[in-house]
């Protein structure tokens, strides 16, 4: 949640959610950045990943010391100084609305922006790789103009396709592959994200960019 | 080498799952009984975690193309080897040209869902990120990527296998370690995070009814239905990393478990984290049926670990056991 201090919660019994405070910042991606660097080295550690303003903490087994890991993490939280990351810049030109685009009527339907508003709002920024995260190659973006937030669906659906470009709360992406979604898809790209063979084998990282081009806008 | 005779049933490859990859959104994959799997392998004295077949629908059919010893774990599918009947939770052996058939799970002794198909020495497919699993969703791992059909060819990786032993078998986790609420099968939960943004309502509900499978359920996640839980306000959350057992409330308020081949992070608000030592019972739990969840402490839920570590063991030093005298003779 957006607390004014960090939270810290077990998600199961072998791993941890650290959570930043504030809202959705690129000085505190930055940070989250930096801890998941000194977190994946402590002792015990499976892996730290980040999220957006956040960090899952990944155990090789339960905790003995609860409490101590906690205190740790919050010391480093505090320490940690933003590390900018600079990458390389993608540009994926998108196909808005239409078939390829069906919740942009919901979109619109919340905002109460045209269809023309919110793919202006949607194409303009440099949007940054805040992490990467729920399917191979799949990564969250920051920067996304609030006026276009939209609340994740209420049933997520079955499955969306690769390319969906999609807005889920504050927050915006690309699928990199067909599978279930609660966010709201407004256009489509093609892009390969993702190859097992590849070292690493996704295609962006946290810090690299993605700028999307208006290719067509169908209303 | 077996041969698959059955079209398409979602059958995979899967060895315990990936780990490592989650930083490129790799979640873990694996099987969903990781315990099946393991006691299956050790009845052939493999490694707990070789690779072998996950068969969540029936009947499956395959032939075997050379000799091979196998084992069986995981629902009891009355199999038969060549119309023979077979016993669940065994060792065998097939003759070149034999033909396996496993049938609709009985529901029996136990209940369960989804079967193992072990083979000397595991499943021989490349290691993709570290695992042999089958990751579904980034088409690679376990065979080409895919879920098996009819007239792939698989290998075992160890050809000339010397503790083919069969004349034991091992006991199943749902005789062992049963868990059941009012007839019903249960599921231990830590409350997570989001808990008590619930309504009382729905935190009691959660607890107290049943929840359906329902058919939109399958390795990614279970989604269930019963009395919708609703949150005190509405929550949209910044995207974070979840693990497989989180049971996330949508705002329809129908929960949906993350399973095995779940996304690796999401934003709905966590109600509640399956411990994972009973992720199996999920796998186990078949759409149609009814589970409950019982709340369970972080103490309780390091027991049930301790637990299945204690079960795997006994099942290891049986194998080891009975194996012995055969591995001799074979030598």
């Amino acid at each position: 949640m957006n607390a004014d201090t960090p939270s810290i919660s077990m998600l199961g019994t072998s791993a941890l959610l650290f959570e930043a405070p504030g809202g959705m910042q690129l000085l505190a991606q930055q940070r989250i950045w930096a801890l998941a660097r000194e977190v994946a080295r402590w002792p015990g550690v499976r892996e730290a990943v980040p999220g957006v303003n956040n960090l899952l903490v990944s155990l090789e087994r339960p905790p003995a010391h609860r409490g101590d890991l906690e205190a740790r993490l919050l010391a480093a939280w505090d320490s940690a100084e933003a590390l900018g990351l600079k990458g390389r810049v993608v540009e994926l030109p998108v196909v808005y609305g239409g078939a390829g685009g069906p919740h942009m009527a919901d979109v619109v339907a919340h905002t109460g922006l045209s269809v023309d508003d919110i793919v202006e709002r949607h194409s303009a920024p440099l949007y940054i790789v805040y992490a990467l995260g729920s399917h191979p190659g799949y990564c969250y973006l920051g920067g996304m103009d609030p006026r276009i937030a939209t609340p994740r669906r209420k049933v997520p659906v079955l499955s969306i396709p690769g390319g969906a470009v999609s807005i889920g709360g504050a927050q915006t992406g690309v699928s990199a592959s067909d599978g279930p979604s609660g966010w709201n898809t407004i256009g489509s790209t093609t892009m390969h994200f993702f190859d097992p063979a590849q070292d690493p084998p996704a295609l962006l990282q946290p810090g690299d960019s993605i700028r999307f081009r208006v290719e067509k806008v169908i209303r | 080498m077996i041969e698959i005779l059955s079209a398409s049933a979602l059958a995979t490859v899967q060895d315990l799952g990936r780990t490592g990859a989650l930083q490129w959104g790799v979640g873990t994959s694996g099987a969903m009984d990781p315990l099946a799997l393991a006691a299956g392998n050790l009845l052939l004295g493999n490694d707990e975690g070789a690779a072998a077949i996950e068969v969540p629908v029936f009947p499956f059919e395959l032939r075997f193309t050379e000799d091979c010893a196998f084992a069986l774990t995981g629902a009891d599918c009355a199999a038969r080897l060549d119309g023979l009947p077979l016993l669940p939770w065994w060792a065998h052996q097939a003759r070149a040209g034999q033909t396996l058939q496993l049938g609709v799970p009985l529901q029996g002794r136990w209940r369960a869902s989804r079967a193992y198909l072990c083979l000397p020495g595991g499943v021989d497919v490349p290691q993709v990120l570290g695992s042999r699993s089958t990751q579904l969703r980034g088409a690679f791992g376990g065979h080409e990527g895919r879920a098996l059909r009819r007239g792939d060819r698989l290998r075992a990786a160890a050809t000339n296998h010397k503790n083919s032993a069969s004349g034991f078998g091992l006991v199943p986790p749902a005789l062992a370690l049963p868990l059941q609420v009012d007839g019903v099968a249960a599921m231990r939960v830590l409350p997570a995070a989001e808990y008590p943004l619930f309504t009382p309502e729905a935190q009691q509900a959660f607890w107290r009814d049943e929840w359906k499978i329902t058919s939109q359920s399958d390795r990614y996640g279970y989604r269930l239905a019963g009395t919708p839980l609703e949150a005190k306000t509405a929550i949209e959350m910044r995207s974070h990393g979840i693990v497989p057992g989180v049971i996330q409330v949508p705002p329809s308020g129908e929960p949906i478990i993350q399973l095995a081949d779940g996304n690796s992070a999401g934003g709905y608000p966590k109600i509640g984290v399956v411990i994972e030592a009973d992720l199996w019972r999920i796998a186990q739990a078949a759409p149609g049926n009814v589970l409950r969840f019982v709340s369970c402490t972080l103490e309780e839920a390091h027991a049930a670990e301790r637990e299945i570590v204690s079960y795997l063991l006994r099942l290891r030093r049986l194998a080891d056991y009975c194996r012995f005298p055969v591995s001799e003779q074979a030598a």
